[in-house]
């Protein structure tokens, strides 16, 4: 950021919040701290570059040195500071001190106490079962080599009082998922799951109650224990996405400096914001709600609102939405609208709308489920009747009828599909990609289009110096020297172009920035302007030789000195990732809200036929819905706030990692790395991961046509369903695994290399 | 053989049940959120007691 600008006059006195690099103030501190009790905060701080115990050692000692704070706990495995404070009036440098220590560090928004119930509740029914089917187990085995009857009985009994709790505490994840459905005329896996569960515990426990020869306990069990590894890997993948999602939450403009008639000022957070309040917007803040320019003038960066790369210029009276960044200079706004009314509200209802008509996806296991259950059910049912016809015994009958549905109970089919998907997900965690959900593998292979975003995803949203090789060395380092003072992203371009070193070319001697128009320095009686041409030239003619275009232009005097001009910076690997995906015969399209030249130029230069330009939110969302009706399943990519709807009503949807805060949630996948190789990646993925489920799925089918004929004539014992049932879940999960080895020796040279650079790359983004 | 069984049984039973106590109280205390952080601290060398997880002001 550099030196602070010298003041200007006319410019509105805002008071600058004590705004650190990347810190925040006191009042945003508390308003995103969670009150623990009287007087004492709770705040959470990632750290993304803590890697060791020293590291964390550091970062106790430090924040717990401060005046005021109570303690702070690190937690190493989420790259998260846990810090209790007492509230008092001075503000406490807690990220200020982190910088000190050399940590970059940012808010968190509170966790709160739900989050984690469901994984907890997982891991508890998972211990039970386990705990259940171990002991039920070792009973088993003695009753299957041979107890006496009075022995067999009293080892069944103690195997039922095992069994019930166990079922009842653990099985309460299927039972009511099964019930959630079942109770709206719809089947899923949980349904035969429960049924079969039940039904061998009901007809065991009346087995022993008659002292018979088989009981079935340890096969409930076992099953319920078998499926809940399933369910749990499925969960912590989710849940590791999750938490890696929220780790990258920047603070949006949760509050906002409100400035009062009598001259004071107060931090509000954004939701109490009224119409017609003045609010101080300082440089580097995003308008927290929809309103107009009242005092000063800036540039501001709309590309997360509007799609557009190019800075706006904003005089008074301008309209601004929420969420642009104020770039130049700071300006007072009077709020147009409250937070519900803003831009950003507009934005999720659309997404809400969006989401509604989404068609609900079902997973491949629920829809393998919906053709298996009738079928497993109506084959018990037959072998039911057939024995009840032939021999007249009801209980065998029922014995059977119970044989079928245990030994074809989807055991292996709970196990198949999160299995893989789980293998699937840390393969692509590797490559910095993050799925939120396993369907979205399932989903991705029906893709047959994709959609881009151009700013910001096609190309990284900031420009470049497109000309630097035409640039005498010395006016690019005047131009640098004059550049850094300010935060307009052409001025940034022209510093990053400058790679000579050492002093400034040039001594100035003050340095004013004009928003909207450019920076002007002075040095001696020497009078340098960088900025837009008829400014910089203090004349209208000469324009043409020029040229159009992106350009900014030095002058001395209002003489000519240089032209720089701009192009945007394409994300790296776009073309040839662009010309495979043509290659395998998915049809791509851009759409950008920016103007139709812009978007050509792109297109072009990707070799890409479909295009649209100016779209708003609202047209995209039309766009992705026309696809649809024509039967296309459509893989959005975006990243900007007019991207959103979008990203909730295509059938997948991808982000990098630097989006919108709410398009982060509404998609599907998010992706760290720089480069959009990712969309290839998670195709590829998906493909094989999707050939690998059917392949278990296909062995479960034979593993039923074979086991089936042995259930339905009576052979089965309690004996040979468990050893039927473990040997095809350890089966479909080494096939499962195939998928991690397989990938790891495809990529023969740079598998090791790239993944080490991944890993490198993601330590630094704290995901890891 | 019988009367031999009856006190082994409840026995097995009560030992594994201990173990799953103890493991479903390991799982609410805490002590599985934060393996990696785990790992290192053990090679801490504090010369003052390690501040207390559910009252840091120790």
């Amino acid at each position: 950021m550099g030196k602070p600008l010298p003041k200007r006059d006319g410019q509105p006195e805002v008071p600058v919040p004590s705004f650190a690099d990347g810190g925040i103030s006191a009042e945003e501190l508390i308003l995103s701290s969670q009150s623990l009790s009287e007087g004492l905060l709770q705040t959470t701080i990632f750290i993304p570059d803590m890697h060791c115990g020293g590291c964390i050692q550091k970062v106790e000692r430090g924040l717990g040195a401060l005046d005021g704070v109570e303690g702070a706990r690190v937690n190493l495995s989420t790259k998260r500071a846990i810090v209790k404070w007492k509230k008092s009036d001075r503000p406490l440098p807690l990220l200020e001190t982190l910088r000190d220590l050399g940590f970059n560090a940012s808010l968190v928004a509170p966790e709160t106490g739900a989050k984690n119930r469901t994984m907890t509740e997982l891991v508890r029914a998972l211990a039970v079962a386990g705990f259940g089917a171990s002991n039920i187990m070792l009973l088993s085995v003695s009753i299957w080599s041979g107890a006496e009857p009075a022995m067999r009985d009293l080892f069944h009994w103690i195997s039922a009082l095992i069994a019930l709790p166990v079922l009842a505490y653990s099985g309460r994840v299927f039972f009511r998922s099964a019930w959630g459905v079942l109770k709206h005329g719809k089947t899923n896996m949980d349904v035969p799951i429960s049924i079969g569960v039940l039904l061998a515990f009901g007809l065991s426990f009346f087995d022993t109650i008659k002292g018979t020869e088989h009981a079935y306990f340890d096969a409930a069990v076992m099953l319920l224990f078998f499926l809940l590894i399933g369910r749990t890997l499925d969960h912590m993948m989710r849940e590791r996405a999750r938490v890696a999602v929220k780790n990258l939450m920047r603070l949006a403009a949760r509050s906002a400096q409100v400035l009062h008639d009598d001259g004071s000022h107060e931090y509000v957070s954004v939701s109490k914001i009224q119409k017609n309040m003045r609010i101080g917007l300082a440089v580097g803040e995003r308008v927290p709600v929809d309103g107009i320019v009242d005092e000063g003038q800036s540039d501001f960066d709309c590309s997360l609102v509007t799609g557009e790369s190019v800075p706006q210029p904003k005089l008074v009276g301008a309209l601004l939405q929420a969420g642009t960044l104020n770039l130049t200079s700071p300006v007072v706004i009077r709020a147009t609208a409250t937070e519900d009314q803003s831009f950003l509200a507009q934005m999720t209802r659309l997404l809400e709308a969006a989401e509604m008509g989404r068609s609900g996806y079902r997973r491949i296991a629920d829809r393998a489920a919906s053709l298996y259950a009738p079928f497993v059910h109506t084959a018990a049912f037959l072998g039911f009747l057939v024995w009840l016809f032939v021999t007249g015994d009801f209980h065998q009958s029922l014995t059977i009828a119970v044989a079928v549905l245990i030994i074809t109970c989807p055991c292996a089919l709970g196990l198949a599909v999160p299995m893989v998907q789980i293998v699937a997900a840390r393969r692509l965690f590797e490559k910095m990609i993050l799925i939120k959900d396993g369907s979205v593998l399932e989903k991705l292979c029906d893709i047959d289009s994709i959609v881009f975003d151009k700013t910001g995803t096609l190309t990284l949203g900031k420009p470049e110096l497109s000309n630097k090789y035409d640039v005498k060395p010395l006016h690019l380092s005047v131009a640098a020297a004059m550049a850094k003072y300010s935060r307009h992203p052409f001025a940034q371009a022209i510093v990053a172009a400058n790679d000579s070193q050492g002093e400034d070319a040039i001594a100035f001697t003050a340095f004013t920035e004009i928003a909207g128009f450019g920076l002007e320095a002075t040095s001696g009686d020497d009078i340098f302007r960088l900025g837009r041409t008829e400014w910089a030239l203090g004349k209208e003619d000469g324009l043409d030789e020029i040229g159009a275009g992106s350009k900014t232009i030095l002058t001395k005097n209002g003489v000519l000195l240089d032209v720089f001009r701009f192009s945007e910076v394409i994300r790296p690997g776009v073309r040839e990732l662009i010309r495979k995906l043509t290659r395998s015969g998915l049809e791509i399209c851009i759409l950008s809200g920016d103007d139709y030249g812009a978007v050509e130029k792109l297109a072009t230069e990707l070799n890409v036929s479909r295009f649209e330009a100016n779209m708003h939110p609202k047209d995209k969302v039309d766009f992705l819905n026309a696809m649809t009706a024509r039967g296309r399943k459509v893989l959005m990519v975006g990243d900007g706030l007019n991207d959103v709807p979008a990203l909730a009503t295509a059938h997948v949807s991808m982000v990098p990692g630097n989006a919108a805060d709410i398009g982060r949630d509404a998609a599907d996948i998010v992706f760290l790395d720089k480069s959009l190789e990712a969309v290839s990646h998670i195709l590829n993925i998906s493909h094989r991961a999707n050939s690998l489920i059917q392949q278990n799925f296909g062995f479960a089918i034979v593993y039923n046509v074979v086991a089936l004929p042995f259930a339905f004539f009576g052979i089965v014992t309690p004996l040979v369903a468990a050893v039927a049932m473990s040997a095809s879940s350890i089966l479909v999960v080494a096939n499962a695994l195939r998928l991690g080895r397989k990938a790891a020796s495809g990529h023969i040279v740079s598998s090791t290399s790239v993944k080490n650079s991944n890993a490198l790359a993601m330590k630094r983004e704290g995901v890891l | 053989m019988n009367n031999i069984l009856l006190y082994l049984i409840p026995i097995s039973l009560c030992l594994g049940g201990v173990g799953l106590a103890a493991f479903l109280w390991s799982l609410k205390d805490g002590q599985y959120d934060d393996l990696r952080g785990a790992n290192e601290r053990i090679v801490f060398d504090e010369d003052e007691p390690l501040p207390d997880r559910h009252n840091p002001e120790s």
